[in-house]
């Protein structure tokens, strides 16, 4: 590997050639600040916070762009630098809303860190307000563009990772903003509401539609029982809000926390993942045996089914019709449950936490009410479950664990696994391979398909039946995938795709700034997870069992069609398009 | 009045464009020549033909000061709005063009002929304060030599 030398701030570094000052300088533990600059997307030096004093150059060099050359002499702190940040911070600010104890990334935002690491405490420059609307249009996103400092790092994740585009930058110079199409609302626009567009956005301008007061509300009316689900990926990120590493947060503190919030029942959405695999499973092999739809595709996450519904129609009927594990527990509460514990449905209210934004939407499609009510009443993400702990006034990190109510908050290895991505093939397979086989499976870690990168193949012999799976995270690399199936340069037999990168333990619901990095180590700890438990294979939980035979009856029987499984609907790219109305 | 659209006229246009190398920026000129306006329609067929997504079609159509994404008057006036010009005295003069108009600047006047909107610089700031009519650039002009400039249109 070929190496410059250069200096910075008087340290010594040797990189590989190409390396940026930015990279550079962490090596001898010298910060750069930046706010274009995102770790996991392409440089775009337009923020220009990032200026170090390159010896021998007039200008001021933007240290996220340039690369270290050789023997150069680097200077990231000296007045000339300091003062061009805080000029450029205090620029930003006389654009940007002064209400930073009301905003929603208050404590959590780069800008506003920034600025107090500057120490920025007065604006020479004249403020300017804009007075844009907020979009509220969508169930999911919601987007205060008056917030925006224009980075453009929500137009880069929606293109390049998932393939959507709906934001571009419009206008140009002062008045440039970002907004979708016609600046049209991203409710009314080909948006899957997969809120990676807030995880990329270093301020408060994108943010999920906060509803936790909606569920305050249910809590206090004495009328009303209110369940709770939680998906896999919650437990993992939710540490990262009080301050631990991922996956640190036990288990059982959450469920003694949702307790002392007021929920009547706290169940967990992984006793449906089970039902899920069971069902999805059982659909798998009869798709292979009677010649049909193939590959099936998996259909949890709602973001990937609104992407397949907005950009390839054609393939709605490779989806696998079974429900989300979050819609099925939601129609199974104001039945099986409803009517084990002898309460009216109309009384309970059916709260989901999830990692993700576009589960939002999803509870809200008009066939989602198979129970005869709304089968689930409000989603929150990982972020406003947080929000309320600390409403609360909970001490989650020292909080006495408590269990599960039954029989809904069951679960085995199988369905922890499902918030990464992988998680669901594998635990698929892990089922779908005893059922054909009769055999027991010597290893149940199928880790071909674990892990971050973006499109996993695997075959599986099923006992001389081979099975060719693909595992695709991001509706971007879905889109790849999609494509070669196309273009008949692929086959497989079955698809998990989950619309956000590393699967839900990245959702758009997930604490504010999720990166690969942190998304690899919610990834480890939800194995780790898996690992621990004495149950890993779905059809092995006996409350499924019970659940089948007190209710259900039989895997993709005439209950579970009822309840479980659902259809998709064709929607168009383009909002206005005259040929879809 | 404009010539008003149809959705047959517009895809004609942009299918002369289908083939040609870079071919959204001729195509976008060419239904601004005709129309004053990149409509609804062109940008979804754009999006199509150049396999772009309409967002950033959206985009190109709005950073260009020649292209507009809603309608304009029969003839567009801009004016400069870089420093040069405004040190020139540019206010001056479209406080007259507004005056004279009875429209503020980014408003068409009603019956269509004129609109008064403001540009990046046109690159002549040695004759400055600028401004252009349609394709045509102005200079040196004087608030009294305002009328007589509107009534050629």
């Amino acid at each position: 590997m070929e190496t410059v030398t250069a200096v910075i701030d008087g340290c010594k570094v040797e990189v590989a050639k190409g390396t940026t000052i930015l990279d550079a300088a962490k090596t001898v533990g010298i910060k750069i600040p930046t706010l274009c600059y995102h770790p996991d997307q392409s440089i775009k030096a337009n923020c220009r916070i990032c200026v170090v004093e390159v010896e021998g150059v007039q200008l001021l060099q933007a240290a996220c762009a340039t690369a270290v050359g050789k023997d150069m002499v680097i200077k990231t702190n000296t007045m000339a630098v300091r003062e061009a940040r805080k000029t450029v911070l205090e620029l930003i600010l006389a654009h940007h809303p002064q209400d930073c104890l009301q905003c929603i990334r208050n404590q959590n935002c780069e800008l506003q860190t920034l600025a107090h690491e500057y120490n920025v405490r007065e604006n020479r420059f004249e403020h300017i307000d804009e007075n844009l609307l907020l979009d509220l249009t969508s169930p999911g996103v919601h987007r205060d563009p008056n917030k925006c400092i224009k980075c453009g790092r929500c137009i880069e994740v929606c293109e390049r990772v998932q393939t959507a585009a709906v934001y571009s930058k419009y206008n140009r110079g002062f008045k440039v903003g970002v907004a979708p199409v016609l600046n049209l609302g991203l409710g009314e626009v080909a948006c899957i509401n997969c809120g990676q567009c807030v995880h990329a956005c270093p301020v408060g301008a994108i943010y999920e539609n906060d509803q936790h007061e909606q569920v305050w509300d249910a809590i206090c009316d004495p009328k009303k029982h209110v369940v709770c689900q939680m998906a896999p990926a919650i437990r993992v990120a939710l540490a990262e809000e009080f301050g631990l590493n991922a996956g640190e947060l036990e288990m059982g503190k959450i469920v003694a926390a949702l307790r002392q919030i007021g929920f009547d029942k706290v169940f967990h959405t992984n006793f449906t993942a089970d039902l899920t695999i069971i069902e999805e499973g059982n659909e798998l092999l009869h798709r292979i045996n009677n010649g049909g739809k193939l590959p099936m595709i998996t259909s949890c996450s709602p973001g990937w089914i609104k992407y397949c519904e907005h950009f390839y129609p054609d393939f709605l009927d490779n989806l696998s019709t079974c429900k989300s594990p979050q819609q099925m527990f939601g129609a199974l509460v104001k039945t099986y449950y409803a009517e084990k514990a002898s309460i009216d449905p109309a009384d309970i209210y059916s709260v989901s936490f999830m990692p993700c934004t576009a589960k939002k939407f999803e509870c809200i499609r008009p066939e989602m009410n198979s129970s005869g009510y709304q089968d689930v009443d409000v989603v929150l993400t990982t972020r406003e479950l947080a929000r309320m702990i600390r409403e609360a006034g909970i001490d989650i990190v020292n909080i006495a664990p408590e269990d599960f109510d039954a029989p809904m908050g069951m679960y085995t290895g199988a369905a922890v696994i499902f918030g990464a991505t992988g998680g669901v093939m594998e635990a698929a397979l892990r089922t779908v391979y005893e059922v054909v086989t009769g055999k027991t499976l010597q290893d149940i870690n199928f880790t071909a398909v674990r892990g971050m990168e973006g499109i996993k193949e695997a075959t599986v012999d099923l006992d001389g039946l081979e099975v060719k799976v693909a595992v695709a995270h991001t509706t971007g690399n879905a889109r790849k995938l999609l494509d070669a199936i196309r273009a008949g340069e692929k086959f497989y037999h079955f698809i998990e795709v989950m619309a956000c990168p590393g699967g839900c333990i990245g959702g758009g619901g997930q604490p504010y700034g999720t990166t690969n990095e942190i998304r690899q180590k919610r990834i480890d700890a939800i194995y780790d997870e898996d690992a621990g438990l004495p149950i890993r294979k779905s059809h092995e939980n006996p409350a499924i069992t019970q659940l089948y035979e007190e209710f259900l009856k039989e895997p993709l029987g005439h209950k579970s069609h009822e309840l479980l499984h659902t259809h998709y609907t064709k929607r168009s790219l383009y909002p206005f398009s005259k040929e879809e109305k | 009045m404009v010539d008003s659209y149809t959705n047959v006229s517009v895809d004609k246009i942009i299918a002369e464009f289908k083939d040609v190398k870079s071919g959204l920026l001729p195509a976008l000129h060419a239904i601004d020549e005709k129309y004053k306006v990149i409509p609804e329609e062109a940008l979804v067929k754009l999006s199509q033909v150049f396999n772009i997504p309409v967002s950033q079609i959206y985009g190109v159509a709005t950073f260009y000061a020649k292209f507009a994404v809603n309608q304009r008057g029969k003839n567009v006036i801009r004016f400069c709005e870089s420093a040069p010009c405004h040190i020139a005295g540019a206010a001056e003069l479209v406080a007259a063009f507004e005056k004279q108009l009875g429209i503020k600047a980014g408003e068409t006047t009603l019956d269509g002929k004129f609109t008064l909107e403001f540009c990046q610089c046109v690159g002549m700031c040695q004759e400055a304060p600028v401004f252009t009519i349609n394709q045509q650039p102005y200079f040196n002009v004087s608030i009294e030599e305002i009328p007589e400039i509107l009534a050629r249109f």
